[in-house]
C-alpha cells in the first residue's frame, strides 16, 4: 500500500483555517516528547508553559503587552509576504523606529507636555519607516534581494543601539550602565489598568487590525497586493506597478515596526536599553504565517506567540528550563505548520495509482 | 616599517573566511540544484553546538566536526522534507530553519556555556612551517582550512566537469525538462539539500572549534546570511564564492586592525563593516538585470511536484 499526494482542483478554504489548528496540536505534543527526553515532567511544563502565565489578571495584561509589538508587525509584514515581498528585517526597523522614538523623549526629557506622545509615536513610525526604505530603494533601483539586504541592516541597526546606549545617549547621572535616561511622565503611555503594564498601545495594535482589514478587504491596494502575490504577470497586464507596491508594503512594514519599537519604550520599558526586543521582529514572522496573513489571523497568533514568551519565562523561574525553549517552540511551530499548509493545495490518497497498476499488469 | 603584523593579519583572514567558504559552497551546490535554503544560519549554529558540544565531551576534533557536519545535515534533512515533498514554500521554511536552529542551539548549548576547548591541532611540518611568512601561512593551519580549499576544488570540478554536476544543473535550470527525461528531480536535490546542511554544519563547527573555540548563543552572528550573499556575488561559482569568502575575511580584520593602528572609531560602526560590504557588494552584483537573471539557476526557488 501507498501514499500518493494528489493536487486539489480547488484548493481548500477549510484546511486554511485547520492547518494552523493542526500545527499547535503537532507542536505540544512534540515539545511534550522533548520535554520528556529532557527529564522533564510534560504535563507540568506544558501547564506552566501554556496556563500559569495567564492564570492572573496581570499575566493577561502582559500578555497584551507582549502581543502589541507582534501584532503590530505581524499585520505590517502580511502585507509585504503577499506580495511576494520579504521584509525578513522587522528587528532592525523595529530598532531604528524606537531610537527615533526614544530620542525624542530623550531631547526633551525635562519638558512635559502633551504633544510628547504623538511626536514620538510618528517619529517612531517615521524611524521604521526610514530603515524599511533602503532595501525598498535598493531592490527597486538596484534589484537587489530584500531579504538579504533587510537582513543586513538588523545587524547594522542593532550596532546603532548599541553604539548610542554605550555612547552619547548613556545617562550622564546614571553609573555608568549603558541606559539612558528615564523617560518622563508625558512620554509614557497611559495604563489602561492599575497595577499593570497594559498600556495604550494594546489599542493602537488593535486599531492598526481594524485599519489593515479594511485595507486588504475593501480598498484597491489590498487588492492589487494579493494579485501581484498570486499571479504576478497578471499584475504587469492590469498595469499595476510591481515597484511602487514593493516600495509601499516596505513602508508598512517598516512603519508598524518602528511604532511597535516606540511602543515597547514608552509602553513598557521607559528608557533606551541595549536590548530593546528579544526578537520580536523575528518571532512576527512565524506571527504572520500563522496568521495566515491576514490582519485578523495576526490578532489571535500574535497572542498565542506571546504566550510562549511568557511561558519560556515561567519555566525558567518556576521549573529552572532554560527560556530558549521559548525559540525551538516557535521554530517547531513554523515548521509543522508549514507542513500541515500542504493539505491546502494537496490531498492524500492511500492505494496504488491507477497508472502504475496498469504498468505493473 | 615593520611587517609583524603580516603574518597575524594574514592569519586571520584566514580563520574568517574559512567558515564562510564552506557555508558558500555547500549553499552554491544547492541553489544550482534549483533550491533555495535560506537556513544556512540556523544549520551553521546549531553545527557549531553540536560540534562543541562534541569536542568538550569527547576531547577529539575529528569527532567534533563530524557531528557539526552531521547536525547540519539533520537540519538540511528538515528542510528537504517540508520543501520537496510537502511543498511548503522554500523561504518561509527556510527562516523556519534559522528560528529554530537559533533556539535549539541555545536550549542545548545552555550548559555549555564558559566550556572551553583547546581548538583543532594545527599542522606542523618540522622546516617547512618555520619559514618566514610563508610557512604558517601555508603549511601551519588547521586540517579544515586545508578541507575548505579542497572541498572548493571538488565542487567546482564536480559541477563543471562530471555527469552528476550536469545533472544537478539540469535539475535546477529546467526540473520538468530533468524529470521529463527521467531523471529524479526529488533524489538529486534532496542530495544537493543534504550536502549544503552539511556543508554550513562544518562552518558552524569552525566557528566554535576554531575561530572562537568556546559556545556563545548566536555565536554565528550572521555569518549564514552573509554566505547567501556570497553566493549571488559569486555568481553561483564555487572559485569565486572562495575568493568573496577571503574578500569578506579582509574586512574581518580590519575591524580588527584599524583600532590597534590608532585610528578614531568607535567599535561599533568597525563592527557594521562586513553587514554593509554585504549591502553594498549585492548592489554591485544585481545592478545589471539581465545579468543577474542570466547566472542564477532559472528553477531557483520553485518547488516541483511531478503531476499524475
Amino acid at each position: 500500500m501507498f501514499i500518493r499526494m494528489e493536487q486539489r482542483p480547488e484548493p481548500s478554504k477549510t484546511m486554511v483555517y485547520v492547518s494552523p489548528l493542526i500545527a499547535v496540536v503537532l507542536t505540544i505534543l512534540t515539545a511534550m516528547v522533548m520535554f520528556e527526553i529532557m527529564g522533564v515532567d510534560p504535563i507540568r511544563a506544558i501547564a506552566t508553559f501554556f496556563i500559569e502565565p495567564i492564570s492572573s489578571l496581570n499575566g493577561v495584561a502582559e500578555l497584551c503587552v507582549k502581543a502589541t509589538p507582534l501584532v503590530l508587525i505581524g499585520v505590517g509584514l502580511s502585507f509585504g509576504f503577499q506580495a511576494n515581498v520579504w521584509n525578513i528585517g522587522a528587528e532592525g526597523q523595529l530598532t531604528i523606529g524606537a531610537l527615533a522614538g526614544g530620542g525624542i523623549a530623550l531631547a526633551f526629557y525635562n519638558d512635559e507636555f502633551a504633544l510628547l506622545l504623538p511626536l514620538m509615536l510618528i517619529a517612531g513610525v517615521a524611524g521604521g519607516m526610514a530603515w524599511g526604505a533602503i532595501p525598498a530603494f535598493l531592490k527597486t533601483r538596484f534589484n537587489t534581494n530584500e531579504i538579504l539586504t533587510s537582513l543586513m541592516l538588523t545587524y547594522v541597526a542593532l550596532l546603532v543601539l548599541s553604539y548610542l546606549v554605550h555612547g552619547p545617549w548613556k545617562d550622564p547621572d546614571g553609573q555608568n550602565f549603558p541606559e539612558s535616561r528615564l523617560f518622563n511622565d508625558a512620554a509614557m503611555l497611559p495604563v489602561l489598568i492599575e497595577e499593570t503594564r497594559l498600556n495604550v498601545g494594546w489599542l493602537l495594535a488593535l486599531f492598526v487590525v481594524a485599519a489593515g482589514w479594511v485595507l486588504i478587504a475593501r480598498h484597491i491596494i489590498g487588492f492589487q497586493i494579493k494579485v501581484i502575490g498570486m499571479a504576478p504577470m497578471a499584475a504587469s497586464f492590469a498595469g499595476y506597478k510591481e515597484k511602487r507596491l514593493v516600495w509601499l508594503t516596505l513602508l508598512i512594514s517598516g512603519g508598524c515596526a518602528g511604532l511597535a519599537g516606540t511602543i515597547e519604550l514608552s509602553g513598557a520599558i521607559g528608557q533606551i536599553v541595549p536590548v530593546i526586543s528579544p526578537g520580536y521582529g523575528f518571532t512576527a514572522i512565524i506571527v504572520a504565517f500563522l496568521g495566515r496573513l491576514h490582519p485578523v489571523g495576526v490578532l489571535f497568533a500574535g497572542l498565542l506567540m506571546a504566550l510562549t514568551y511568557l511561558g519560556g519565562d515561567s519555566a525558567q523561574i518556576t521549573m529552572n528550563l532554560p527560556n530558549a525553549v521559548t525559540g525551538v517552540f516557535q521554530g517547531m511551530l513554523l515548521f509543522f505548520l508549514l507542513a500541515s499548509d500542504v493539505l491546502i493545495k494537496y490531498r492524500f490518497r492511500f492505494g496504488t495509482p491507477s497508472v502504475a497498476k496498469e504498468a505493473a499488469e | 616599517m615593520s611587517m609583524d603584523w603580516l603574518v597575524p593579519a594574514l592569519l586571520t583572514i584566514i580563520t574568517a573566511a574559512t567558515p564562510l567558504v564552506f557555508a558558500a559552497v555547500g549553499e552554491t551546490v544547492v541553489e544550482k540544484a534549483g533550491v533555495l535554503n535560506l537556513g544556512v544560519e540556523g544549520m551553521m549554529i546549531i553545527g557549531a553546538i553540536a560540534a562543541f558540544a562534541t569536542a568538550v565531551s569527547t576531547g577529539s576534533g575529528l569527532l567534533a566536526v563530524v557531528a557539526g557536519a552531521f547536525a547540519g545535515l539533520l537540519l538540511a534533512l528538515i528542510f528537504g522534507l517540508l520543501t520537496i515533498y510537502l511543498q511548503s514554500n522554500q523561504v518561509a521554511t527556510g527562516l523556519a530553519l534559522t528560528i529554530f536552529g537559533l533556539g535549539l542551539s541555545a536550549l542545548i548549548g545552555h550548559g555549555y556555556v564558559g566550556k572551553t576547548f583547546a581548538g583543532l591541532p594545527k599542522l606542523d611540518i618540522p622546516g617547512l612551517t618555520t619559514i618566514p611568512v610563508i610557512g604558517p601561512i601555508l603549511f601551519g593551519q588547521d586540517g579544515l582550512v586545508y578541507l575548505s580549499v579542497v572541498n572548493v576544488a571538488l565542487v567546482a570540478w564536480f559541477l563543471s566537469r562530471t555527469r552528476g554536476g550536469l545533472l544537478v544543473r539540469a535539475v535546477g535550470e529546467n526540473h520538468d525538462a530533468a524529470h521529463s527525461i527521467g531523471y529524479s528531480v526529488t533524489l538529486i536535490r534532496m542530495g544537493a539539500i543534504l550536502f549544503g546542511g552539511a556543508m554550513a554544519g562544518i562552518g558552524g563547527a569552525y566557528l566554535s572549534l576554531a575561530y572562537t573555540p568556546l559556545w556563545v548563543e548566536n555565536m554565528t552572528a550572521g555569518r549564514g546570511w552573509i554566505a547567501l550573499a556570497l553566493v549571488v556575488f559569486a555568481s553561483w561559482k564555487p572559485w569565486r564564492g572562495f575568493f568573496g569568502a577571503y574578500l569578506f575575511g579582509g574586512i574581518t580584520i580590519i575591524q580588527l586592525y584599524a583600532q590597534g593602528m590608532g585610528v578614531e572609531v568607535s567599535a561599533q560602526f568597525l563592527s557594521m563593516l562586513p553587514y554593509l560590504a554585504t549591502v553594498i557588494v549585492l548592489v554591485i552584483i544585481s545592478r545589471d538585470e539581465a545579468k543577474a537573471r542570466l547566472n542564477a539557476p532559472a528553477c531557483l526557488g520553485k518547488n516541483f511536484h511531478a503531476s499524475g
